[in-house]
C-alpha cells in the first residue's frame, strides 16, 4: 500500500437480496471511492439502496442478502475475499459505522461502560481495565459528553436521544478506525444538535484524516459537510463528483430533482418541485434507465439498456443518455 | 422503595381481607362437614355437642369474624379431622411440594432456555422444527395423562424409577429435602418433569420468540458492527434482553406451578399440601380447605413482590419507585 491508495475503493459491487418474491438488487454495480481526511456524500431518497451499501462494507449483510459480485478494496486489500471470521477484525476497529436511529443502537440493559470497553477488548485482549477506562473517557469527552466518567456507569435510557448519538459516535471512535460510515445519523436529531455534529464530524475527519462516508437523504446537510457526493438511485449511483460542482450544475435529471424538492430561501411562498411517481421496486427492475418513468427528458433510448457510466469532465460521473450539460439551472 | 414497600403492603392486606372472605364464603357452599364426621349412629345430643364444638352452630358472619380474630393471632383454625392446627398441618407439608415445584422451575429454565435459543436462531433448521413440535406437545398433552404414562413406562415397564412417594429425606436447615439423597432424587425425578413439561414449553416458545424479535433488532448490528464475536453478541446482548420477560413469566408461573402440583402429587402420591387439600376436599375438612388457599394466596403475593424486585435488577429502566 503506497501513500497514494485510497482508503476504500469499492469496485462494481453488487449486493442482491435473494427473497421468495424474487431478487431484490438492492445495491447493483456500484463503485466508489473514498481517500485518507476525505468526506464522502452518500445520497438519495429511502429504498435506494444506500444503508445496504454501508452494510456491505461492513460485512453486515443479512440473509438473505449477500455481497454477489465486486470488489472492496480497504487500504488495498480486499474485503469481499476475506471469511467473516477476519472481517470481524477489521470491523469496529478498522471501520465503524453509526447508525440511523440513536434511540435503537445501545443496548438498553448493560451500562454505557460495559458497552465501549467490550468494543476496545474485542480487538486487543491485552488492554487492561484503567486503560480501558481511560480511553472510554476519552472518547466520551472527545465528542462533547459532559462529566464522563459519571456517565459511563448510566445506562442508555438515562441520555437524551443526541447524547446517545454521541455516544455511539464515542464507540465508533474507540479504536480509531481508518474509516467511519455514518448512516443519516442526525435524521432522528433536532436541527441545533445535527450542527453541532456535523461541525465535529467534519473536524475529525480534517485532523485525524478519518476517511468518512455520510449517508443521507438531505442535500442541504451533505452541502456543507462533504467533499465529494455519490448520488444513488434504485441501486445504482447516477451522479458522482465534487460537491460544489454537483449541486451547482448537475446533470443527471434525477439529481436535478433532488436539488429542486429542497427548500430554500429565495423560493418561499412557492410550492416545493416534487419529483413525480415514486421509487420503482427493486424486484424485477425493467431493463434500461430505472428513473426513465419519472424523468422528463426521457427518450426511447433510455428504455432499451441501462445506461452505462459516462465521464463528462475530470471528476464527474453520471448514468444517463440525455443528461443536462453546459446549461446551468 | 420505602414508599413503593408501603403501598405493597397494604394492597397485598387488602387483597388477603377479600380474599379470605370469598374462600370463606364459598367453602361454606361446597356441603356440610357434619354428616361426613358424626357417625350415623350418634343421636341428636351427640349430633349437637359436635356442631357445638366446631363452632358450625353460630351465623356465617359470626363464625367469620371468630376466624379473623384468630388468624392475626397466627391461628388459621383447627383441621375436622386430624384436630390439629391447620396452618401447622400444612406447613408441615409444604416443603415437599415447595421441592417439586422449585424442581420443575429450574428443570424449564435449563432445558427451556437453550432450547429456546437454538430454535430461535436457526428457526428453519430441522432440529429447530422438531423443538417446537414437541413444545407443542408440552403444552397440549394433559399433566395427568403424561404423568400416568411415565409411570406405565419409567416405572412399570422399565422399572428404573419409582412410581410414588417422597423417598428417603434429610434435613436441611431443619426442613426435610429428597434431593440431596440418591434414593430421593430418584423419586423427585418422574414428579418434577412432569411438572415442568408445561412450562418447558411455555419458556422454549418465550425464549424463541425473544431470540427472534431480539436478533433483528439495531442494536444487534450495531454490537456485531463493533466487532464482537457471536458468543458474545448472543449470550451477552440477546441473552440479558431476553431474560427480562422469562424471568417475570417463570417467576409468576411458580405460583401456578405450586397450584398445578396438586395434580402431579395426586399422581405420585407426593405428600406435598396439592395432596393434603384434596384429601380434605373429600373430607370436607374446611379449615384446611380456607387455610390452603390463604396460604396459596400468601405464596402469590410474595412471589410477585420478588419478580418485580427481580425484574428492576434485570431491567434498567425499570424503576421501583416510579410504579404507580
Ligand atoms: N433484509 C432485506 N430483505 C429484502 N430486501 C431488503 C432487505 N434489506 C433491504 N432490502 C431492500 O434493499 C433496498 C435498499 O434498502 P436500504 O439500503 O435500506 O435503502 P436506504 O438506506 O437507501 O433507504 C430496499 O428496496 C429494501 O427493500
Ligand atoms: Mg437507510
Amino acid at each position: 500500500m503506497n501513500a497514494n491508495t485510497p482508503t476504500l475503493e469499492v469496485r462494481n459491487l453488487k449486493t442482491h437480496f435473494h427473497t421468495k418474491a424474487g431478487v431484490v438488487k438492492a445495491v447493483d454495480d456500484v463503485s466508489f471511492t473514498v481517500g485518507r481526511g476525505e468526506v464522502l456524500g452518500l445520497v438519495g431518497e429511502s429504498g435506494s439502496g444506500k444503508t445496504v451499501t454501508g452494510f456491505s462494507v461492513m460485512g453486515l449483510v443479512d440473509p438473505p442478502g449477500r455481497i454477489v459480485d465486486g470488489s472492496i478494496l480497504f487500504n488495498g486489500s480486499d474485503l469481499a475475499k476475506l471469511p467473516d471470521s477476519q472481517w470481524r477484525h477489521i470491523r469496529g476497529s478498522k471501520i465503524a459505522m453509526i447508525f440511523q436511529d440513536p434511540m435503537m443502537t445501545l443496548n438498553p440493559v448493560l451500562r454505557i461502560d460495559t458497552q465501549m470497553v467490550e468494543a476496545i477488548r474485542a480487538h486487543d485482549k491485552n488492554v487492561n481495565r484503567e486503560e480501558a477506562h481511560r480511553r472510554c473517557v476519552e472518547s466520551l469527552g472527545q465528542v462533547g459528553i459532559p462529566s464522563p466518567e459519571e456517565r459511563l456507569k448510566a445506562y442508555p435510557h438515562q441520555f437524551s436521544g443526541g447524547m446517545r448519538q454521541r455516544v455511539a459516535i464515542a464507540i465508533a471512535l474507540l479504536n480509531k478506525p481508518d474509516l467511519i460510515i455514518a448512516d443519516e445519523p442526525t435524521t432522528a436529531l433536532d436541527v441545533t444538535i445535527q450542527a453541532q455534529i456535523l461541525y465535529e464530524a467534519q473536524k475529525l475527519a480534517r485532523e485525524t484524516g478519518t476517511a468518512l462516508i455520510w449517508i443521507t437523504h438531505d442535500l442541504t446537510v451533505v452541502a456543507g459537510l462533504a467533499d465529494r457526493i455519490c448520488v444513488m438511485y434504485a441501486g445504482r449511483i447516477v451522479e458522482e463528483g465534487k460537491v460544489e460542482e454537483v449541486l451547482d450544475q448537475p446533470m443527471h435529471p434525477y439529481t436535478r430533482g433532488l436539488i429542486g424538492s429542497v427548500p430554500s430561501r429565495n423560493k418561499r411562498g412557492t410550492a416545493l418541485y416534487q419529483i413525480p411517481g415514486m421509487t420503482p421496486s427493486l424486484i424485477r427492475l425493467p431493463k434500461g434507465c430505472a428513473f426513465r418513468d419519472r424523468c422528463q427528458r426521457a427518450q426511447e433510448e433510455c428504455a432499451a439498456e441501462a445506461p452505462a457510466i459516462s465521464y463528462p469532465a475530470p471528476g464527474r460521473a453520471i448514468r444517463c443518455i440525455y443528461p443536462y450539460v453546459g446549461d446551468s439551472r | 422503595m420505602t414508599v413503593f414497600l408501603i403501598r405493597r403492603f397494604s394492597q397485598s392486606l387488602a387483597v388477603l381481607l377479600v380474599m379470605s372472605l370469598l374462600v370463606f364464603v364459598g367453602v361454606y357452599a361446597i356441603g356440610d362437614p357434619v354428616e361426613l364426621l358424626v357417625s350415623a349412629e350418634a343421636d341428636q345430643f351427640e349430633r349437637a355437642r359436635v356442631i357445638a364444638d366446631l363452632g358450625l352452630d353460630k351465623p356465617l358472619w359470626e363464625q367469620y369474624g371468630y376466624f379473623l380474630l384468630q388468624s392475626f393471632k397466627g391461628d388459621l383454625g383447627t383441621s375436622f379431622v386430624f384436630n390439629q392446627p391447620a396452618l401447622l398441618l400444612i406447613l408441615e407439608r409444604m416443603p415437599a411440594t415447595l421441592e417439586i415445584a422449585f424442581a420443575a422451575v429450574i428443570l424449564s429454565i435449563v432445558i427451556g432456555i437453550p432450547l429456546g435459543m437454538i430454535a430461535g436462531l436457526r428457526p428453519h433448521a430441522w432440529y429447530s422444527r422438531t423443538i417446537m413440535s414437541v413444545s407443542i406437545l408440552g403444552f397440549s398433552l394433559p399433566t395427568f395423562w403424561v404423568g400416568l404414562m411415565m409411570i406405565m413406562v419409567f416405572a412399570v415397564i422399565l422399572g428404573w424409577l419409582p412410581a410414588s412417594g417422597r423417598g428417603d429425606t434429610v434435613d436441611l436447615f431443619g426442613v426435610p429435602v429428597s434431593f440431596l439423597t440418591w434414593d430421593g432424587l430418584t423419586h423427585l425425578l418422574l414428579p418434577a418433569v412432569n411438572l415442568a413439561l408445561f412450562k418447558v414449553s411455555l419458556v422454549i416458545r418465550l425464549t424463541r420468540a425473544g431470540m427472534r424479535e431480539n436478533m433483528l433488532m439495531d442494536y444487534v448490528k450495531f454490537a456485531y458492527a463493533k466487532g464482537l464475536s457471536h458468543a458474545r453478541v448472543i449470550f451477552v446482548h440477546v441473552l440479558k434482553n431476553i431474560l427480562v420477560p422469562v424471568v417475570t413469566v417463570v417467576g409468576l408461573e411458580l405460583g401456578n406451578v405450586i397450584a398445578f402440583a396438586v395434580v402431579t402429587e395426586s399422581i405420585f402420591a407426593w405428600p406435598g399440601m396439592g395432596k393434603l387439600l384434596i384429601d380434605s376436599i373429600y373430607r370436607l375438612d374446611r379449615p384446611i380447605v380456607v387455610a390452603y388457599l390463604l396460604i396459596t394466596v400468601v405464596m402469590f403475593i410474595v412471589i410477585n413482590f420478588i419478580v418485580d424486585v427481580l425484574y428492576s435488577v434485570l431491567d434498567p429502566r425499570v424503576r421501583l419507585e416510579s410504579k404507580s
